[in-house]
């Protein structure tokens, strides 16, 4: 780790000062990205700007949306009585990131803005069409993920909450990596009203995406049977030492079966 | 006082140091003006190292020194030796590259040290590392053990990168009773390579007292009398007793922590040269880069047999991956540790195996739990169940048809196997496994989609590591005996001495109940001192599931010295004959008499010396023992797992495993079953998860965590675990050793249970769910091209 200088904001606005103002700033959440990176010489920025006093989080029910603070920890919202009746999915989802450790420092707003190709939540944001609240506007899920680890946030932007709209049906399934535990191919399917969105994450080169095929199949008919034959072209997929591109093209098929007999059982 | 008898399951007395965070290891040890080391390392597989500047680094802030390979060699310190000599066919000794703790002129794996930079902080060391500039002239790198010998040479020293071509056994007989044969089954086999994973990672911190000139090395050594004996004798660090090495608590090594490495070497040698105390403790990554890394064999195997279905010949053929250097003892695994197991539980009549060794550019490779037994394990049970397929027999039935029956028995490859019941353990762990109900068991798992197979290992080990004359005529440097001092003090409460090491086997509580069965006093009065060259006598330390067969049986014999004194000292005491005297429980009684005293009392008196003539007898009451087993022991059992895999992801998923190991007779039933439990999960990882992989340009690829995958509560069934016993007739307290059979016998049982469910015998290791997807992809594509 190279030195840095560390300075905890008490409010949003704060932070955004201090990201204007300060010598190279990073904001630091539950630091489960950050961190190891920095100690590994990868990262190394002159400020750290922590959110944990910034009053970011918590989760409350707003109308039909579920809205969860950025600083909310995973273990909060996977034990969250509130998300786990609204959207059991997604308690559950964040029920499965990494182990205690990471669940207990790890937040929504830290995986979100790092958008890791393999991280969980993005799925959840585009399949719930959820929306990005920020220290400057509103964005929604499909403008907010830009490619792997790319985001539409400014520099000088910071996550404030993420409003997540209730569905009538809704699952996630994830084929983690044997190694990691992270996401090799994970889909997150959610029905509102007539509309069906799946999101999947882990296997896209360009990070999490939305595969229309299965929504139109599934817009007809909402069950397994209706994704036969819906495939996915392996060549827009990720391949590593763990699973090539035509694994998890087949795998996207597979866990996109599961997981909508999941979400009508 | 209550005594704690041999077999009682007693909880572990260490545990309480560990679990309240108070266990002292090398890195919680910090001395006065200590200084820190960081190692730059090659990020090259193989390049000349054509200039090191390290000018402007040496300048940085904080800068004690920076020493490079040109220092090494002008002190004149000794490279890193492999204590183990083997000979090729032809007779000549091994081709063995020259192992520089800095590299010089060249690097040969990723992670090769080029220089250690010392700092008043380990930042400052590594912000001084990145201004080391080096130049290097990058050269093709030789990452595959099958073709190492066709590619680029890694030293000079060793023409085809081959370092030995060795053979054991009768060629000509195998020769013709492959001839002869009924049927001939053959595999192709790879055995992964593993990195070792200690929680603890390594770490040293080298001292120099420049009053007494004598240094003080603290490392995660499983052996740190051989450690020091390394480094003073053909190192040359020190003269002996000029250095002392000391192993603190030591947080697992699987064999990793045996060898003697460049990092600790470089510590002690530094610490004088730069005149501050050096510490280093190895990143997660230096561990996976730099730890010698386990097994990397590829082998072709054949095994004949007659119409009856009996075993009439093995062949094997094997080239084992050395890495870039020879470590400690890397030669001797894939050779007297290997192929001298070939032989299973079987009578085999006729066995040839040879082994070539080869340099690539990799990490080196070594005894890694099992050491060399997990590779002959998997050859054998791997080709006994696809034979038994294959001649269309139950592999059960042709396992009981091929087992040694009667002992002690000879194999064709040196091993002489002293006693054993291989249809009990067979027999009680179908059992307890329900191998009847299996059919209903796999109907019911296809009607989920799931494809469940059952797979067995009856496996052997040689463990005990073993007589000294014989492993001297097979090549080893040292003798593989133990040592052992038993004080009893004044009040009777005893202080153990023992050159064997405990890193979690928990010699503290087992050693302790040792000596409570023996002098009836309680565990809590007994204290058991290892790991300090300073404190214990000459001892060969801990791998091979020594500890118990040969490090208590030194304690045993020890015990015995001390009964016998003791007993003088009663005698006088208790005013009686010394033939009189009897000793049981704790006390000292006169034959037909009600006189007794304690042991408590005895000690007393031996030490105030006022009941007896100190001319005649001397006082106090402490004994040693040096303890040379008299052959291997050889621990054996059948494990069997049962497997389902997922037809659609490719996920295996172990359904049940049922464990029954013969281990002679038992000290402690849960730390042995805790053994048992830690080694399958070792051998699953093995079998369905973990494999370091590196590319074409030798870059680790499996570097972190991130990649290497280790096996996980998540990832492993309740394990069923029974034994049986044969007491080992070739020690005093009949124990065999447990500590490495779980990772010896489960990928055998893993594998064997795949192919069952899959129907092929071509599943590869590890079966990851990519892998057995595609093995499932290849057949339906064959499948429908028979349609
Ligand atoms: C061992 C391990 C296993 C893991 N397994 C999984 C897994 O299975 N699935 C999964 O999805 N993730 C996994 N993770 C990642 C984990 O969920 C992290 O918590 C997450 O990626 C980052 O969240 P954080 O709060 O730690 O963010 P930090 O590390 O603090 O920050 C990450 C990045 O986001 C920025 N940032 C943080 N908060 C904000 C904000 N409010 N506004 C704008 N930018 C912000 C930071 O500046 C930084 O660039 C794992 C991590 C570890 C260490």
């Amino acid at each position: 780790m190279y030195p840095f200088k560390y300075q905890k904001a008490a409010t949003v606005r704060g932070a955004v000062s201090l990201l204007g103002k300060a010598e190279d700033p990073k904001l630091l959440a539950g630091g489960h990205t950050l961190i190891p990176t920095m100690k590994q010489r990868l990262a190394s920025p002159k400020t750290l700007v922590d959110l944990s006093g910034a009053g970011l989080s918590g989760i409350e029910q707003k109308g039909r949306n579920i809205v969860i603070g950025a600083m909310t920890t995973h273990a909060e919202v996977a034990a969250s009585p509130i998300v786990q009746q609204a959207i059991p999915a997604l308690a559950q989802l964040a029920g499965h990131i990494g182990d205690p450790h990471v669940r207990h420092r790890g937040t929504i707003g830290g995986s979100v803005a790092n958008n890791d190709p393999a991280a969980d939540y993005p799925a959840a944001l585009m399949a719930l069409g959820a929306t990005v609240h920020t220290s400057k506007r509103k964005i929604p899920a499909e403008e907010f993920f830009a490619g792997m680890f790319a985001t539409a946030l400014d520099e000088d932007e910071v996550i404030t909450k993420i409003a997540f709209p209730v569905p009538a049906k809704a699952a996630y399934v994830k084929f983690p990596n044997p190694a990691s535990r992270y996401a090799i191919v994970g889909v997150f399917v959610a029905k509102k009203g007539s509309q069906v969105k799946v999101a999947v994450t882990g296997a896209g080169s360009g990070g999490v995406f939305r595969h229309t095929a299965m929504e139109e199949a599934l817009a007809k008919r909402f069950n397994p049977k209706s994704l036969e034959g819906v495939g996915t072209p392996a060549a827009d997929l990720n391949g590593d030492i763990h699973a090539s591109a035509d694994y998890r093209a087949h795998l996207v098929g597979v866990i996109a079966k599961r997981a909508v007999a999941a979400a009508i059982a | 006082m209550t005594v704690t008898a041999l077999g009682a399951a007693v909880r572990r007395k260490e545990d309480h140091r560990f679990i309240t965070g108070k266990g002292q290891y090398t890195d919680d040890i910090n001395r006065p003006g200590q200084a820190h080391a960081y190692f730059l390392r090659s990020p090259h597989a193989h390049a000349t190292l054509k200039k090191i500047d390290i000018a402007k680094a040496k300048a940085m802030p904080g800068v004690v020194a920076i020493y490079t390979g040109d220092d090494v060699a002008a002190d004149k310190v000794g490279g890193l030796i492999c204590g183990w000599m083997i000979h090729s066919k032809d007779g000549t000794p091994m081709r063995a590259g020259p192992h520089p703790i800095l590299a010089q002129g060249k690097v040969r794996y990723v992670g090769d040290h080029v220089a250690v930079v010392i700092a008043d902080t380990l930042s400052q060391a590594k912000d001084a590392a990145e201004a080391i500039l080096v130049d290097y002239g990058v050269l093709p790198a030789n990452a595959d053990t099958a073709k190492a010998q066709s590619g680029p040479e890694v030293h000079v020293e060793a023409p085809n990168n081959t370092v030995y071509d060795w053979h054991i056994g009768d060629k000509a007989a195998t020769e013709a009773a492959f001839k002869a044969a009924k049927h001939v089954t053959t595999l192709e086999i790879v055995n992964n390579r593993l990195v070792p994973n200690a929680m603890e990672p390594r770490a040293a911190v080298g001292e120099y007292d420049s009053g007494n000139d004598a240094l003080t090395l603290y490392t995660t050594s499983q052996n740190p009398h051989v450690a020091r004996l390394v480094l003073s004798a053909f190192i040359g660090i020190a003269p002996e007793h000029k250095l002392r090495v000391v192993a603190p608590d030591v947080g697992g090594g699987f064999g990793s922590k045996i060898f003697i490495y460049a990092e600790e070497t470089v510590c002690v040698w530094a610490a004088r040269k730069c005149g501050r105390p050096v510490k280093w403790t190895a990143d997660r990554t230096e561990e996976f880069l730099c730890v010698a890394h386990g097994r990397d064999h590829v082998t072709r195997a054949e095994l004949a047999t007659d119409a009856e279905g009996k075993i009439t010949g093995l062949r094997v053929k094997t080239i084992a991956n050395m890495g870039a250097y020879l470590s400690t003892f890397a030669s001797s695994v894939p050779t007297y540790l290997y192929a001298t197991l070939l032989s299973g539980q079987y009578a085999i009549p006729a066995i040839y195996a040879e082994v070539d060794a080869v340099y690539t550019n990799t990490s080196p490779v070594d005894a890694y739990r099992g050491a060399g037994r997990p590779e002959a394990t998997f050859v054998v049970e791997r080709l006994v169940e696809a034979a038994a397929r294959e001649i269309g027999m139950d592999p059960a039935a042709f396992r009981r048809r091929n087992f040694i029956t009667k002992f002690p028995h000879q194999t064709p490859v040196i091993m002489m196997y002293d006693c054993g019941d291989y249809k009990a353990s067979l027999v009680k762990a179908m059992e307890m496994a329900d191998v009847k109900g299996f059919g209903k068991r796999r109907r019911e798992a296809a009607k989920r989609g799931k494809l469940r197979g059952l797979g067995y290992s009856t496996y052997i080990e040689a463990c005990g590591i073993a007589p000294s004359q014989a492993v001297g005529s097979l090549g080893a440097g040292v003798g593989l005996w133990e040592s052992a001092e038993v004080r009893v003090n004044p009040v009777g409460t005893v202080e153990v001495l023992t050159g064997s090491h405990s890193h979690g086997q928990g010699h503290e509580t087992t050693f302790a109940q040792l000596v409570s069965s023996r002098l009836g006093i309680s565990i809590d009065n007994v204290s058991i001192v290892h790991g300090d060259t300073d404190k214990v006598q000459f001892g060969m330390g801990t791998y091979g599931s020594r500890s118990g067969a040969v490090g208590m049986s030194a304690i045993s014999k020890a015990l015995d010295k001390i009964e016998a004194k003791a007993k003088k000292v009663a005698s006088h005491v208790l005013e009686a004959a010394e033939a009189d005297i009897d000793f049981k429980d704790g006390k000292f009684t006169v034959k037909g008499t009600d006189k007794s005293v304690d042991f408590g009392t005895v000690a007393l008196n031996a030490y105030i010396a006022h009941k007896f003539n100190p001319q005649e007898l001397e006082p106090g009451l402490k004994e040693g023992s040096f303890y040379d087993p008299t052959n291997f022991t050889f621990p054996a059992g059948c494990h069997i797992c049962e497997i389902e895999v997922d037809q659609e992801t490719g996920v295996a998923t172990i359904a049940k495993w049922t464990a029954v190991d013969d281990f002679g007779n038992v000290i402690n039933p849960m730390i042995v079953e805790g053994q048992v439990h830690g080694g399958i999960a070792q051998g699953v990882g093995q079998a369905l998860l973990e494999g370091a992989i590196y590319n074409k340009d030798g870059q680790l690829v499996t570097a972190s965590f991130m990649d290497y995958a280790m096996p996980r509560a998540h990832d492993l069934p309740s394990f069923d675990v029974g034994m049986t016993v044969t007491p080992c007739p070739s020690n005093p307290l009949g124990i065999k050793g447990c500590g490495e059979a779980g990772a010896i016998a489960a990928p055998a049982a893993v594998i064997n249970a795949l192919t069952d469910a899959l129907g092929t015998e071509e599943v590869p290791m590890p079966a990851t769910p990519q892998a057995l997807w595609t093995v499932i992809q290849k057949q339906s594509r064959a499948a429908i091209a028979a349609e």
